[in-house]
């Protein structure tokens, strides 16, 4: 755990208290997730109570309390790709990769989140596995694509 | 400060700047039902309770009264057939979640307020953040507080910060209408302090 | 790059830029907004960089990846200036192509053009596309003109001329009256009249002030602000500014959400560069106003769209809404004054300075003036972002923009307004589009999103889907929108598996009161719409889930059942195979048998049976017809079959 990067990062946010989800959020973007020193690490040098600290890091969807997978497999549910049969398509996934929306496998191989709306509704339903979009997808076509990932 | 008159359910009633309509109404002894209201800490507006009407002539409007700021010449109205059936509903719902509150069952008899009609689902908490703001606001210790959001939003120590200071404190104990914070403590303790 | 510091020097560079890029300089423009990088974008500015390199030409011809000009459906979109020929669906491959016809040999290529769907007619240039062509564009237009990461761009099409316009011709007051005069609605959410926000904190007392801009764009379906703010970042930094030396304010904020890193990036980019050409900063352009931006990224809470839950988050806090029993444009951030608009909002500011008030009434209709950008999801022919004026039929922007149903299906309803928005049936359609006629009809404008249904679509669905975002989405804070969404959405999801119980609707309906009569927000407020608009317009869809266990639109899984019909079943195994529950008993040519016990009703089936067979029916609230009995499964060959 780099506490020194933690700490570059809050001198980046010029220590003030407000900035805390930016700092939080810049942890998440590096780490993946938020191991509870930074946590307690952002509480010292901001000020910002522990409990808030903690509230904020489960409000937000953005942050982690435990450490994602070495693949992030994000299944739209944005309106769009709902109506043109996404839930199949998440039904699929999580029976291929075993996991619930929220959850990572004990080897870290894949992390399954659902998302509202990747701005790319003409090709729904959409899978965006580690950024790189597919569209289109059918429960038949899924296990193509996910098979892709080791 | 200037003295603010107003009518509360046909009674004159003088506030002062700065007060809300609910606390103009309790100092005048006209009671509004709260859940989540303290006086010794900042309103908060989550319980819903306290939900009045205000009345301009011509139209109306419904407030919630603990965060409403008393202003000159305001006709308020603290029960209605909307107002009652309004926090029924409210108090079915949260009694969903604690049955046995003691203060819920008083209100749910007022309000005719059905236990059972919705399905239960005890998690106890009411989510009146009496505890966590009390904690943060007048002790200043924030050892208990909110995670998670919605339907997911718990209260939940902060093992390291209550392990420290709430043995001898636990003055937020006696503010939770339910029986949640009781046990939320009985079982951090078994937890964390190896009983 | 020395900053600019009076009006003259911007006018002097703007000069020679217009002198540097001369109108009949050629160009590729590859539109490289999310869609049609999903759809390979990336990989076609690519061959075009290598290929216009290997051929000698990267010194006469400017690759550029732009922003988005709306038209997702048959991405990836390019553009070939000077001509203004217009390439769809382009791939890696096509480029070698499009580089010796069209760049150098000035032939187009006739198959990668627009094609008529019903005339076989071929559209050269994007205005000929019905697509475009029924759309008035004053926003998208420049989209697929500018590279989003430069500021020269967006100089050299007039960019920051309405700012210098406000700074040195018209001053706050004559600012703040044009504002009011164009009778501008905030395209956020609710409508409201941005000149009278800005008024509201010019006039307040307290100092400093604030303005923001809500990028937070949390609806599933839509990303027309995503469009705006990461193909002309410029456009919306030059309102805010307006907007700033308007009420008085110094400092202004851009809240984005962090799930659009593009747009991130192109707008904290945009920022540096405006600093850097002394159009932002200190003493801008040498008017004295002092105006600086900053960017704070949103964690993930839709909520957060709300006005009071994204200042308490820019104060560092969760995302929890306030009451605004007092106003925030009076009492806003830090308490101080603070006008919050959303992307399209600021977008507006610079063409109502520039282009005056009534040019800007001038589109439109009374109510609602202006034009609004929808994002046109769902099942519909052309998905995409599309600009019109507001007053258009909703039927217009459906069959002659959209191009219909696609598939030969039937219409039934559209979504419009986000998740607390609401869905107008058929009967509706002749609708204009505008603040208080779609309120008025149980829905609302929202931010602009528009999402398509067609006969397959279940009401109560639809309407479950969007109480269960709500659901997700609330905060918690209070009662009403917490636990009664949670209710709500219980016996909504029983309704859809056939649980749905008398009674339930009028429950319901009391659930719906107390959310709206008393959530704090408008998150809670809003969140009954769904359910309130369809069952206004497809109560009988209600009823039949509840009473007879049936789905009309044969969506809900539980309400379902697949039989093979033994007529048509051919025997050929693909079902079969292809059934993940091994619910199908069958061996070549013999008649085919789903076995209800292990059906969980995933429909692959139905799906993968050949269609010139056709043999999996779907029911719903009906007996499935026993099976043929095993002694009468062969299948006998008849005359003229295969
Ligand atoms: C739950 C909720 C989410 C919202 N999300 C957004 C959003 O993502 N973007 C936005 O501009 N406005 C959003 N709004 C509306 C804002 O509260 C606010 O009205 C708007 O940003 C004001 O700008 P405007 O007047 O320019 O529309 C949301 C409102 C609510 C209640
Ligand atoms: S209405 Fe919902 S989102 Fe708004 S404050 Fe209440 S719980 Fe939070
Ligand atoms: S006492 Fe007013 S909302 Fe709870």
């Amino acid at each position: 755990m780099d506490l020194d990067r933690v700490d570059e990062i809050i001198d980046n946010h010029r220590g003030e208290a407000s900035s805390v989800i930016q700092v939080m959020l810049d942890i998440q973007t590096e780490m993946s997730w938020l191991p509870r020193e930074a946590l307690t690490r952002v509480n010292e040098r901001l000020g910002v109570p522990l409990s808030r600290v903690r509230h904020i890091a489960t409000f937000y969807k953005a942050f982690s309390l435990v450490p994602k997978g070495r693949h992030q497999v994000h299944v739209c549910l944005g309106t769009a790709c709902h109506v043109r049969g996404a839930p199949r398509v998440l039904d699929t996934v999580e029976e291929l990769i075993g996991l619930k929306p929220g959850e990572t496998d004990l080897d870290l191989k894949f992390s399954l989140e659902t998302v509202n709306c990747l701005g790319c509704c003409a090709l729904g339903p959409v899978i965006e596995i580690d950024g790189k979009t597919h569209g289109n997808v059918s429960t038949g076509k899924t296990e193509d694509v996910l098979s892709g990932y080791e | 400060m200037s003295d603010l008159r107003m009518r509360i359910d046909g009674r004159e009633v003088t506030a002062t700047e700065g007060m809300s309509v609910l606390e103009a109404a309790r100092g005048a002894g006209i009671s509004i039902p709260t859940l989540c209201y303290h006086e010794a800490l900042e309103p908060h507006g989550g319980c819903r309770l306290c939900i009045v009407e205000l009345d301009f002539g011509d139209w109306t409007q419904l407030v919630v009264s603990c965060v409403y700021p008393a202003r000159a010449d305001l006709v308020v109205r603290t029960r209605s057939e909307k107002i009652d059936r309004l926090r029924r509903t409210i108090l079915e719902l949260l009694l969903a979640h604690a049955p046995d509150s003691e203060p819920l069952r008083e209100l749910a008899e007022e309000y005719g307020a059905d236990r059972n009609r919705f399905e239960q689902e005890a998690s106890f908490c009411i989510h009146c953040g009496l505890c966590v703001r009390y904690c943060a606001e007048v002790k200043k210790k924030d050892a208990i507080g909110f995670i998670d959001r919605g339907i997911r939003k718990e209260i939940a120590f902060l093992p390291e910060i209550a392990a420290r200071e709430c043995e001898d404190c636990k003055e937020c104990f006696p503010l939770c209408p339910t029986s949640y914070l009781q046990a939320a403590w009985v079982l951090l303790d078994a937890q964390a302090f190896g009983a | 790059m020395t900053p600019l510091r009076t009006p003259e020097e911007l006018a002097a560079y703007r000069q020679r830029l217009a002198d540097d890029r001369p109108a009949d300089r050629p160009c590729v423009s590859i539109c490289a907004g999310a869609g049609c990088l999903a759809s390979g974008a990336g990989e076609v500015i690519a061959a075009f960089e290598t290929e216009l390199a290997a051929r000698g030409l990267e010194a006469d011809v400017d690759t550029r990846g732009t922003g988005c000009p709306g038209f997702c459906q048959r991405g990836p979109v390019v553009v070939l200036h000077p001509e203004g020929t217009c390439y769809l669906q382009v791939k890696p491959e096509d480029v070698p192509e499009i580089v010796t016809s069209s760049i150098q040999g000035g032939q187009v290529v006739t198959r990668l053009l627009y094609e008529d769907p019903v005339t076989g007619e071929r559209a050269v240039h994007e205005n000929d596309i019905p697509f475009y062509r029924h759309q008035e564009r004053t926003l998208l237009e420049h989209n697929i003109r500018i590279d989003s990461r430069s500021i020269d761009d967006y100089l050299a099409i007039g960019g920051y001329s309405a700012l210098e316009k406000a700074l040195f011709d018209m001053g706050p007051e004559e600012v703040l009256e044009e504002v009011k005069k164009s009778n501008i609605r905030g395209r956020g959410g609710a409508g409201f009249p941005a000149g009278r926000k800005w008024e509201g904190s010019r006039n307040a007392k307290d100092e400093p002030r604030y303005v923001i801009v809500n990028a937070d764009e949390g609806d599933p379906g839509a990303f027309m602000d995503r469009a705006l703010l990461e193909g002309n970042p410029h456009s919306i930094l030059e309102g805010l500014i307006i907007g700033g030396y308007t009420i008085g304010a110094r400092e202004g904020y851009v809240y984005v959400r962090q799930e659009y890193p593009l747009a991130v990036t192109n707008v904290t980019l945009a920022i540096r560069q405006a600093e850097e050409y002394g159009l932002l900063g200190e003493d801008i352009l040498g008017s004295g106003f002092d105006f600086r931006v900053m960017v704070h990224k949103g964690a993930g809470a839709f909520v957060c769209g709300e006005s009071t839950a994204l200042m308490t988050s820019l104060e560092g806090r969760v995302g929890e809404p306030r009451p605004k029993y007092v106003r925030s444009n009076v009492k806003g951030l830090w308490g101080k004054p603070t006008v919050l608009n959303n992307v399209e909002t600021w977008a507006n500011v610079p063409l109502i300075v520039n282009r005056g008030a009534d040019w800007f009434t001038g589109i439109g209709t009374e109510g609602s003036t202006g034009t609004k950008i929808f994002s046109l999801v769902g099942k519909i022919v052309n998905t995409g972002l599309v600009e019109v004026p507001m007053g258009m039929p909703l039927k217009d922007i459906i069959y002659e923009i959209g191009g219909g149903i696609p598939g030969g299906k039937k219409f039934k309803a559209v979504q419009t307004g986000g998740p607390s928005g609401g869905c107008l049936p058929e009967e509706l359609l002749h609708l204009e589009v505008g603040f208080d006629e779609l309120t008025e009809a149980g829905s609302m404008m929202g931010s602009g999103g528009m999402i398509v249904m067609d006969e397959d679509n279940c009401m109560v669905d639809v309407a479950r889907y969007f109480i269960d975002f709500l659901t997700e989405e609330s905060c918690g804070k209070c009662v009403p929108c917490r636990e009664g969404l949670r209710q709500m959405h219980r016996i909504l999801s029983n309704i859809c598996e056939g649980k749905g119980r008398e009674g339930d609707i009028e429950t319901l309906e009391d659930l719906s009161e107390v959310a709206m009569e008393a959530s704090l927000c408008a998150l809670g407020k809003s969140a009954p719409n769904p359910f309130l608009s369809t069952l206004r317009y497809f109560r009988d869809e209600y009823e039949a889930h509840i009473t007879e266990k049936r789905c009309p639109a044969l969506s809900c899984k539980a309400l379902v059942s697949y039989y093979i019909d033994p007529d048509k079943c051919r025997g050929c195994l693909i079902c079969m195979k292809k059934c993940p529950s091994q619910g199908i008993e069958g061996v070549r040519k013999q008649i085919h048998v789903i076995d209800q016990e292990k059906c969980d009703a995933c429909g692959v089936c139905f799906e993968v049976c050949p269609s010139r067979y056709d043999a999996v029916v779907k029911i719903s609230g009906e007996p499935v017809p026993d099976p043929l009995p095993e002694e009468e499964r062969m299948i006998v060959k008849v005359a003229g079959d295969e």
